[in-house]
């Protein structure tokens, strides 16, 4: 939707229909109580959206802060039993897993981008690649971890898991959301300056390099926080293909690889008998894990509002 | 142009990267000892192992394994031992596939696959399966007040199947004289997810209640109506919560409910880890296996004094013989620590599940099939 | 660039082979083969469609008016943009919450609380089909499901009506109210008619992501595969195709797997007509 939508022939029609249905010009009793139960709607709505967000901070704050110590930053759960133990291994496997799933998705979705707005015009290959994008966009999570688990099984053995099978999987999740806000964006940059760089003879790639992409560089950066953030939470595809473990793992391409939400799903669902302490760490991980969304959305916040429009490509 | 994206893909990894550096490097708890090595105090010192051993599997020893690895470590601290959860035939591919030491699984080998032929042994090698994982299933209920029933088989089944629907009915009084029994509707609770505990449970049904439960044994819940759990915690949840509701689970984690005792012969059986073991000895070994392959035919209908059939076993499975010798010491050693006293009362501890070292006999054969690994 | 663009649709096509090679087993599979006991696989994924889209429509019924009021309080209604952006970042708060765990949060603190509404509802509406039937008395049926489903769509709706919001002509609203109008009708008159293309889409959005939301439902839901009810308050609820996924998939081998993959396509199937549906409505409006 464009910023010239609907100025225009809808306005007059619809003013003239507001004139039909506002007889006075002062409000009478009965539109003055509709409209105090209209605003008092609007003030429930934010109530009821509200409402839900403090009591799920509430119940991760109140089961997990006892566990919010340095020992949860600094250890691993190996040769964990019972009480103790961190969750530094699911951190580091979360951040390493977002990095490798950041570092498919984001070069080729800013690429097929500048492809689409730069060099597309009308060619097929433009309108197949957005329709491949919409398509995308659909992909169920868990389908993305499906069909990760059967590539992977294929080339690698059946039953492979990896930091990046799950990166893999994520990838399919981030890439559209990547290209369709690039693309939003770098439509932004004013035609003008294109054509001034080309007019004065500059080849096309060296245009895109020296104008465009500067000029759309805070919003690149903002849809990619934002695909980022899309993906940091996914549980079910990493429960599928990235595997569990509670040591260390560096290395994405061999060996299972920890993340906070499956550490979540695997504390709550995997206990021992002392069960306050399995769930004090679930809730802990889960406090950590929003406190790492939160600064990515932040990030993505700091950014100039005029990007803000690619939000609701999320 | 392409210079600028990826150079800021780099600087993004990069910038990861140092956060991450930043954080910790390492983990504070994973840290390699410094050449020495602590001898540990009990015991006859043993040779001290390096290396990594995987094992995947069932998910329901992962507690017991949390246990066992952390045991183990402690002893070899040169040596890291994974174990993955992905559940017992997910294991079962991967160790026939190759890539693993070891499995652990719900349901054994069937004897057709247990012959040879697993990827993750020597060509020639035989398998070694042993019980390692005996858990008593309780048939937990929320009653206030009531901590303790009689429920005989058929009753049970006729719980689960629907056909006895309040607990003030007839047939659960019969057994329970002298308990106010609430006119409350029963609330049955199954498992929703595919799982050994589900497979144990309606394999108890099918071999003492055959008339009342009629489904036979199956992993998967076989749909008679009531309310579905996901995974054990699941189902602890379920049951905490439901007034009037009833489940079956590792006796372990529904220690604050209340247990039936089941009909066993012409007595009333509570879980307990005796029991649990006991079950285990009186049965048979299944006809057609290796020496190694220590599979039992559980007897469910046993009419055995002091024996409580309605259990789990779990297994972990193994080579006789390894490509790679340090792979065969390291499963070796690891298997002889998880079948030992110590290794199966740090279970007991952590998991609440029942140590087979409480039965001679069955200890005996275990140790003997340990002892063929990488022989 | 022209090689990114072949290589996004490359990975679409790739998805798509390797789930119809992997799934298509599945289709032609009989008896004993299958998951849940399924006689074949029709019978095995209708169900399960049914309760997908059950749990979507519920979570939609429940997040839309919600969502719309929150929109409009950022927007038309908000006292100052300093509020509208203060609901902003709580929207994108709750957007953050990991499914994971909304699904212990529904598990362990909502669903009992639900357990005397429950009651409630049946012993006074009771006639309707949705509240017939005994009430669970764990609290984990699918309109607590829907719920904690509606909570995590919610944002992603909002953000969609607040854009339509915030793309209201101005002079339409400035005429309204020289007009006489009050804040409520002014609203109705001038800024939803604009934005109902844009509700609508967004409302898609939420539905789309509802289906396939996956560990928050497999942990609330007491799911029994092959039923087919409307009753929303039973302890006997239809379950979800990625729910179903979710927690059989570690259990299973061969033709399980395979089956369950071919699952994987129909929840996908589904999930892209309600996206080019939802996309054909914001065209329209577009267009207008």
């Amino acid at each position: 939707m464009t910023a010239t939508l609907t100025t225009g022939q809808p306005g007059p029609a619809l003013a003239h229909d507001a004139a039909a249905t506002l007889a006075a010009s002062r409000p009478g009793l009965a539109r003055r109580v509709k409209n105090r139960i209209a605003t008092a709607a609007v003030v429930g709505a934010v109530a009821l959206t509200a409402v839900p967000l403090a009591l799920v901070i509430w119940a991760a704050v109140e089961r997990g802060s006892a566990r919010l110590d340095l020992t949860l930053f600094s250890h691993s759960m190996r040769g964990v039993v019972g009480q103790g133990g961190g969750l530094l291994h699911a951190l580091t496997g979360t951040l390493l897993i977002t990095a490798a799933t950041a570092v498919i998705a984001i070069p080729l979705g800013i690429s097929a981008a500048i492809y689409l707005t730069e060099y597309a015009g009308r060619a097929r290959l433009a309108s197949l690649t957005r329709r491949a994008v919409d398509i995308m966009v659909s992909i169920p999570s868990i389908v993305a971890g499906l069909a990760a688990y059967a590539l992977f099984s294929l080339l690698f053995g059946p039953g492979t898991r990896s930091g990046l099978a799950g990166a893999a999987a994520l990838a399919m999740i981030m890439i559209p959301v990547v290209v369709r806000s690039s693309e939003e964006v770098l439509r932004l940059v004013p035609g003008d300056l294109r054509e001034a760089g080309l007019a004065l003879g500059s080849p096309r790639w060296r245009v895109i390099r020296k104008i465009v992409l500067p000029t759309a560089l805070p919003g690149l950066t903002a849809g990619a926080v934002l695909g980022v953030a899309r993906i940091i939470g996914e549980t079910a595809p990493l429960l599928l293909v990235a595997g569990f473990t509670d040591a260390m793992n560096y290395n994405l391409a061999e060996g299972r690889m920890a993340t906070l939400p499956v550490f979540i799903y695997t504390q709550w669902s995997a206990k021992g008998l002392d069960t306050a302490a399995y769930d004090q760490r679930a809730w802990a991980g889960a406090l950590v894990l929003m406190a790492v969304v939160v600064v990515l959305q932040l990030a993505a916040r700091a950014l100039p509002p005029q990007i803000a429009k690619i939000r609701r490509n999320r | 142009m392409k210079l600028g994206t990826s150079k800021r893909a780099v600087a993004a990894a990069a910038a990861t990267g140092v956060i991450w550096a930043a954080l910790a490097g390492c983990a504070a708890n994973e840290e390699q000892p410094s050449g020495e090595i602590t001898p540990n105090s009990s015991g006859p010192a043993q040779a001290q192992l390096q290396g990594e051993l995987n094992g995947a599997g069932a998910s329901s020893q992962s507690a017991a394994q949390e246990a066992w690895r952390a045991g183990f470590v402690a002893l070899q601290n040169g040596v890291t031992v994974n174990y993955d959860p992905v559940g017992s035939g997910d294991g079962r591919k991967q160790f026939t596939a190759g890539g693993i030491g070891f499995v652990g699984t719900d349901a054994p080998f069937s004897v057709e696959d247990a012959g040879g032929g697993h990827g993750s042994c020597a060509a020639d090698s035989s398998l070694v399966e042993v019980p390692v994982y005996i858990s008593p299933i309780a048939v937990a209920f929320n009653l206030e007040g009531i901590d303790s029933l009689n429920l005989a088989p058929n009753v049970i089944a006729d719980i689960f199947t629907g056909k006895i629907a309040n607990w003030n009915d007839a047939a659960i009084a019969a057994d329970n004289p002298g308990v106010e029994l609430p006119d409350l509707k029963i609330s049955p609770v199954h498992r929703s997810d595919v799982s050994g505990t589900t497979g144990n449970f309606t394999d108890y049904l099918a071999a003492t209640a055959p008339e009342a439960w009629t489904a036979g044994e199956t992993e998967e819940w076989p749909q008679a109506g009531g309310e579905g759990a996901e995974k054990t915690q699941g189902m602890v949840q379920a049951l905490t919560a439901g007034k009037g509701s009833i489940g079956y689970v590792d006796a372990g984690q529904a220690r604050d409910l209340g247990w039936a005792a089941i009909k066993v012969g012409d007595e009333w059986a509570k879980p307990t880890a005796e029991g649990a073991a006991k079950a285990v000895a009186v049965s048979s070994l299944e006809s057609g296996r290796g020496e190694g392959d220590v599979v039992y035919e559980l007897n469910r209908a046993t009419d055995a004094a002091g024996a409580y059939p309605l259990i789990l076993v779990s297994y972990l499975a193994a080579c006789e013989k390894y490509e790679d010798a340090n792979t065969a010491e390291l499963v070796s050693a690891y298997l002889k620590y998880v079948t030992s006293d110590e290794g199966q009362q740090a279970a007991a501890a952590n998991a609440g599940s029942a140590p087979l070292t409480a039965d001679a006999e069955l200890s005996a054969k275990v140790s003997a099939a340990v002892e063929r690994i990488g022989s | 660039m022209k090689g990114a663009a072949i290589a996004v649709a490359l990975v679409l096509v790739g998805v798509l082979v390797f789930l119809a090679v992997n799934g298509s087993p599945a289709f032609t599979a009989g008896e004993g083969e299958l998951p849940a006991h399924a006689k074949n696989f029709l019978a095995l994924a209708a169900p399960l469609a049914f309760g997908s889209l059950w749990v979507a429509v519920i979570a939609l019924a429940l997040a839309a008016l919600p969502a719309v009021g929150v929109a409009l309080a950022a927007t038309i209604y908000a006292p100052a943009p300093r509020f509208g952006r203060f609901l902003g970042a709580v929207l994108d708060l709750l957007a953050a919450v990991p499914s994971v765990v909304f699904g212990l949060w529904g598990l362990m603190v909502l669903a009992p609380v639900m357990v005397p509404l429950y009651e409630w509802l049946h012993a006074h509406a009771g006639w309707l089909p949705f509240f017939s039937g005994e009430p669970s008395v764990t609290g984990r049926t699918v309109l607590t499901a829907g719920m904690v489903v509606a909570v995590m769509i919610l944002p992603i709706m909002a953000a969609m009506c607040r854009e339509s919001f915030a793309l209201t002509p101005p002079a339409l609203i400035e005429a309204a109210y020289a007009l006489g109008a009050t804040r409520w009708e002014m609203t109705r008159a001038a800024v939803l008619p604009v934005a109902r293309s844009g509700i609508v889409a967004g409302g898609m959005l939420g539905l789309g992501r509802a289906l396939g939301e996956t560990m928050a439902v497999a942990m609330v839901l007491s799911a029994t595969p092959d039923l087919i009810s409307l009753n929303v308050i039973s302890s006997e609820n239809p379950s979800t195709i990625a729910a179903f996924i979710a927690s059989t998939f570690p259990e299973s081998t061969g033709s399980a797997v395979s089956a369950l993959i071919g699952l994987g396509l129909v929840l996908f199937a589904i999930s892209l007509v309600v996206s080019i549906a939802g996309r054909r409505i914001a065209k329209k409006g577009a267009a207008r």
